[in-house]
């Protein structure tokens, strides 16, 4: 099939960008929509023009790698889906297809497509941890059972991918998401328990920080989210942080 | 038998501590020389990578009290590819009361790996992976767990235990994200420092020891210089030498080649692993391979149609798997392996699909890809579950429908994502699956300490040639990452840095450092002015084929020749035509890509090499010369029972101003010494 | 204000004053009521109760900080949340993944502030200064004025909107645990959205037509 792309064109950093237009023939629906860039890619080298950088790693929707704001959406049309699994397939010949990097003032654009999200690491490196050493005898894995049903739902918010879709997708570009699952997660763990407080007042205050915007509970952020992290962990977040100021 | 001419070198010993096996690793950490943590905060450690076995070892090393700075080509240590590990991490913890011990796993492993692995290293792997388990817990890793809050085991392919820890599909990310969270903690306290975005370009080497790395921010373009008293390659393998591989699209081997460039042997790198149960390729364009669980194969039938036009038909899209006739399909399996059927081994599922697809039978338009079929399965659980339910003479329709239901508990996720990629329904028509490259278990030589002939240099994880010999176990690979960063190195390198106490900061401001840098920026302009015809994909889609096909699956002494004579022509080809648009100061994935396979390049030749070398068939490398009547690998253990490294057989950095020839190489060997296990032929009858 | 330093805090305060304001929207909805049913006399006694109850005289403050407070903290937020994105996306189909009341809170929000200011000048301040008013008749006067009217029914459908995603956000602000309680709460808020929108326009229509 034949496309027109519009993508956003960044030389670095520092410059000013602009959405410029392709045309793209070849396209096969069996192509993940990286692979389509790929091709485009390929055919701007033989012309002699500078290639669109994107990010993109495992290709199998784990890395979190990939981003890509697909005609208004955070990872395109599929919901679940990351940009590297969203196939052509869902596209029409003729179509024409915008695509933006991430916008959020907490993630700078690089270059093209590429942005800066080493915000999130340092939301994380603020308290995203259960603060235990490598240690020589540690204690054994069984002597702290775990309701299934915490140990399910701490690892529903542990598969959070920090892709940023929910800062990208937030109309306040608010990473409430990403950091209520790795609160949840430790919050719902009694291993988690005995720093929750203070993990969640440091969390939030490096989120704000950050420069990210704040919550509104829109939702939008749930439902863009390519591994269905929950708004329950949102929840959960704001109860921990109340519990917080009471300590 | 091949007629080359291999130099050979100096035997290698692996210092390996003497005594009883189960008491070698004990013993060793008794004797070794500590760091007082005074002294700890003088050292300077760098790792390279951040996967499994990098951030476990960074987080590790500076909770000890040792300045560290972590390297990471992607933009957060999270995204290193040990993420997309799926099944699961095994531990000899015998929660399950089935007779597990150190000693089963530490066997499994080795038998598994044909014996070519090193038993001492094999059982202290065996003898940690519990505490990896416990580790991981205590980090509010989430592992499955039952009803009554422990938790919970899955049995994996090759063993008679349940001894697989998992956290449903993404046990491998779950462990990542444990690792990560204990490298922040560190990067918090200011004792790690995370160099995200950073490529490792060279290894520089003062006075015979690894004293430090040059690094490429790939944001700015800027070449740096970083200096340590050690450094640790964790940078993972080398599967996408192949250029299609489960590999994520960034993971390569430059770290480690050019670690081997400046000295580092390189180990077994014809030792590499091709999983049966991958989504076949669609078109010329794919740019990498799925894994689907191979669990899949307990209920699916593997066949291709017995008539060559049939298979035309089908790849036309003339025909559908569904309107071929029972008794014109060729379960080639159940047919050539009647004993073990869809359930042999993974080596011998993937060498029978290649050879029917060879012979023109694939199912696909690419004429890659065989049928995995689940109408028999579907049947089979469709009429047992109407018997279940009490229904008499039951409908063709009703059978279909309970027994999908069946499937959909069973593999539901799988098909889901099948069903995601390929756009068919697996319910309604065969699956299609075809082998690809997903792990190394070649890479740099390390001694028992995990320290490469280099001193200074430890070599961690896939990267190294590892602890799974010529074949790697299921869920082994998430415990010898995790073993090596948490558990082994910490104590190892201690013995070594004791040593440089007293030598304060390595300064950067050296002959060796100077030429480091120039000569890897001499390479980058060239890349950047060389102005050739074809892109960096070109070659290395070409690179891939040729290893593909003759150093794949099932290799011969012709094809191998072939191979290394194309990949020399190949190499020699790239360095004339390659195109690299854009600049060396900027983000320039081409760029990134121009390095990765330039190495890959050589590396494709020594890894031919190797496998031209080794008169045997074992594990993942299998030689049609060497094989028995049925087949079965045929291992030569008076021959071959050794590790093969190699030795970079040029300078360093002549590569693009003259040829180099890999067969130069220089072969140092391991004799592989079995005090405590047999060596004994592995059968599947 | 240390307390309200970070961006859940705030959104907390949002969540507490906005929930206040639901109950002060209760009890107005229900002395509106009486004017027709029962009708003059109740009205009058609940305008009388309200005028010289101590309580409500206590609350009355708190009630306008309330309004204050809801509004500034949200124009506030509004504010600082429109600068964290300062390019933006070309083409954004926001409304696949999220409802226009929640979007729109601000535009809600404000409309409500203005008939908020109308309302206090057609009939608080005469009310408060008026001698001797006569509510029932100021009230219903209001009302035979089309203009007036149809911004009253405006108002209260667009703050109905406000609340049918307000009032399950506060509680989410709030850490109810979602699972449980989600699908509850929103089906709460959106009856109390129904009830006030066309609770209060019905008393505008009535008193329009008679």
């Amino acid at each position: 099939m034949k496309l027109n792309l519009k993508i956003w064109r960044q030389p670095g950093p520092n410059a000013k960008g602009r959405m410029v237009n392709y045309q793209i023939d070849g396209v096969e629906s069996d192509m993940s929509f990286l692979e389509m860039l790929d091709l485009l890619n390929e055919n701007l080298i033989a012309k002699g023009e500078e290639p669109v950088a994107f990010d993109h790693d495992c290709r199998e929707g784990i890395c979190g790698m990939c981003s890509l704001f697909i005609n208004g959406e955070a990872h395109g049309p599929d919901r679940l889906t990351t940009t590297c699994q969203l196939h052509m397939r869902k596209f029409k010949d003729g179509d024409t297809i915008v695509i933006e990097p991430w916008r959020a003032n907490a993630f700078p654009v690089i270059k093209d497509l590429v942005v800066d999200r080493s915000a999130l690491d340092r939301i994380q490196q603020a308290g995203g941890y259960i603060s235990v050493n490598t240690s020589g005898r540690p204690v054994d894995a069984n002597t702290i059972p775990i309701p299934k049903k915490n140990a399910d739902m701490a690892f529903d918010a542990a598969t959070c991918i920090g892709c940023g879709a929910c800062v990208a997708t937030c109309k306040n570009a608010s990473a409430m998401l990403f950091v209520s699952a790795k609160v949840a997660q430790y919050a719902l763990l009694p291993q988690g328990r005995i720093e929750a407080a203070k993990r969640v007042q440091d969390m939030v205050a490096a989120m704000d920080a950050e420069g990210f915007g704040s919550c509104t509970n829109t939702g939008a952020c749930e439902v863009q989210c390519p591994k269905g992290i929950s708004l329950t962990n949102i929840a959960i977040l704001n109860k921990e942080f109340l519990l917080a100021q009471s300590k | 038998m091949s007629t080359i001419n291999i130099k050979e070198g100096t035997p290698l010993k692996a210092k390996i501590p003497e005594g009883d096996l189960a008491k070698k690793w004990t013993t060793y950490k008794d004797k070794i020389r500590l760091v007082s943590p005074a002294n700890k905060r003088k050292l300077d450690i760098i790792v390279v990578g951040t996967g499994l076995a990098g951030a476990s070892a960074a987080a590790s090393l500076a909770e000890l009290g040792y300045n560290v700075k972590a390297f990471a080509f992607q933009d957060s240590p999270r995204r290193a590819h040990s993420i997309a590990a799926q099944g699961g991490i095994n531990a000899s913890k015998n929660y399950q009361n089935d007779g597990d011990s150190d000693w089963r796993l530490f066997y499994d492993t080795i038998k598994g790996g044909d014996y070519r692995g090193r038993e001492a290293n094999t059982y202290r792997l065996a003898e940690v992976s519990g505490n990896i388990i416990d580790q991981a817990v205590m980090q509010g890793v989430p592992f499955a767990r039952d009803y009554g809050g422990l938790l919970d085991n899955r049995s994996f392919g090759g063993v008679l235990v349940s001894r697989t820890f998992y956290a449903k599909g993404q046990t491998g990310q779950q462990l990542l994200l444990g690792a990560y969270s204990a490298l922040n903690r560190q990067i918090a306290r200011g004792k790690v420092e995370m160099y995200n975005r950073h490529e490792m370009i060279d290894l520089v080497v003062i006075n015979g020891h690894a004293r430090g790395i040059i690094a490429r921010n790939l944001v700015t373009g800027e070449i740096e210089r970083h200096s340590a008293h050690a450094v640790v390659l964790a940078s993972g393998g080398y599967s996408n030498a192949y250029f299609l591989s489960t590999n994520a699209m960034g993971s390569n081997a430059t770290a480690a080649w050019r670690a081997h460039r400046k000295g580092a042997y390189f180990a077994n790198p014809a030792f590499v692993q091709i999983h049966p149960t991958c989504i076949p390729r669609s078109s010329e364009h794919q740019s990498k391979l799925t894994l689907m669980s191979e669990s899949l194969r307990n209920d699916g039938r593997i066949w291709v149609p017995k008539k060559l036009e049939d298979a035309k038909a089908l790849r036309e899209g003339r025909l559908k798997p569904t309107d071929i006739p029972e008794e014109d399909r060729d379960y080639y399996l159940e047919r050539r392996y009647p004993a073990f059927g869809n359930l042999v081994p993974r080596d011998v599922a993937s060498r029978a699909a290649k050879e029917r697809c060879d012979a023109g039978f694939g199912v696909n338009k690419t004429g890659e890809a065989v049928f995995l079929d689940f109408a028999t399965a579907i049947e089979r659980y469709g009429k047992e579950q109407a018997h279940l339910k009490g229904i008499k003479n039951p409908s063709k329709k009703l059978i279909t429908e309970l027994g999908e239901k069946v499937i959909e508990q069973k593999y539901g996720n799988l098909f889901q994502m099948y069903e995601k990629i390929t756009d068919d329904n697996p319910y309604k028509t065969p699956m299609m699956i075809y082998p690809a490259n997903h792990y190394t278990m070649g890479g740099l030589w390390v001694d028992y300490d995990l320290q490469s002939n280099l001193p200074g240099l430890f070599v961690i994880g896939e990267a190294n040639f590892s602890d799974h010999g010529a074949n790697r176990l299921g869920a082994s690979a998430l415990m010898q990452g995790l073993a090596d960063g948490y558990f082994v190195l910490p104590y190892t390198i201690g013995d070594y840095l004791a040593d440089y106490i007293r030598e304060g900061k390595v300064p950067t401001d050296t002959p060796e450092f100077d030429e480091a840098e120039a000569k890897v920026k001499e390479e980058i302009d060239f890349f950047i002015n060389n102005n050739g015809k074809h892109s960096v994909d070109y070659f290395h889609k070409k690179l891939g084929k040729i290893m593909w096909d003759k150093v794949g699956l099932s290799r011969n002494a012709e094809g191998l020749q072939k191979a290394i004579k194309e990949i020399q022509e190949l190499r020699t080809q790239f360095w004339k035509d390659v195109r690299v648009p854009g600049r060396a100061d900027e983000l320039n994935p081409e760029l990134e890509k121009a390095g990765y396979v330039a190495d890959f390049l050589e590396l494709g030749e020594l890894l031919a090499l190797d496998a031209l070398n080794r008169n045997e068939s074992c594990g993942g490398h299998f030689r049609e010369e060497y094989q028995t009547e049925d087949g079965e690998a045929l291992r030569d253990d008076k021959n071959y029972a050794y590790v093969a490294a190699w030795e970079y057989p040029a300078k360093p950095y002549e590569r693009y101003t003259k040829h180099v020839n890999m067969s130069d190489a220089i072969l140092h060997k391991e004799p592989l010494i079995f005090e405590f296990v047999k060596p004994t032929t592995r059968s599947y009858k | 204000m240390t307390i309200l330093k970070t961006s859940v805090a705030k959104k907390v305060a949002m969540a507490i004053s906005g929930l206040f304001l639901v109950l002060f929207l209760l009890l107005h909805l229900a002395i509106n009521m009486s004017l027709i049913y029962p009708g003059k006399e109740t009205f009058e006694a609940s305008v009388e109760f309200m005028a010289t109850n101590p309580f409500i005289q206590i609350m009355q403050p708190i009630l306008a900080l309330g309004f204050i407070f809801h509004i500034a903290m949200g124009i506030y937020l509004e504010w600082q949340n429109r600068g964290k994105r300062s390019i933006k996306y070309v083409k954004n189909k926001a409304n696949v993944s999220s409802s226009w009341a929640s979007r729109n809170m601000i535009w809600t929000g404000l409309f409500v502030l203005f008939f908020l200011a109308v309302h206090l000048y057609n009939y608080f301040i005469p009310f408060k200064t008026q001698a001797n008013p006569d509510h029932y008749a100021l009230v219903t006067g209001l009302f035979k004025d089309p203009v007036y009217t149809l911004l009253y029914i405006i108002a209260f459908v667009l703050l109905g909107i406000h609340l049918s995603h307000g009032f399950q956000s506060a509680f989410q602000s709030l850490g109810t645990p979602r699972e449980k309680c989600h699908k509850f709460l929103v089906c709460c808020g959106n009856i109390f959205a129904f009830v006030v929108a066309i609770g209060f326009s019905a008393i505008a229509v009535y008193f329009y037509f008679n």
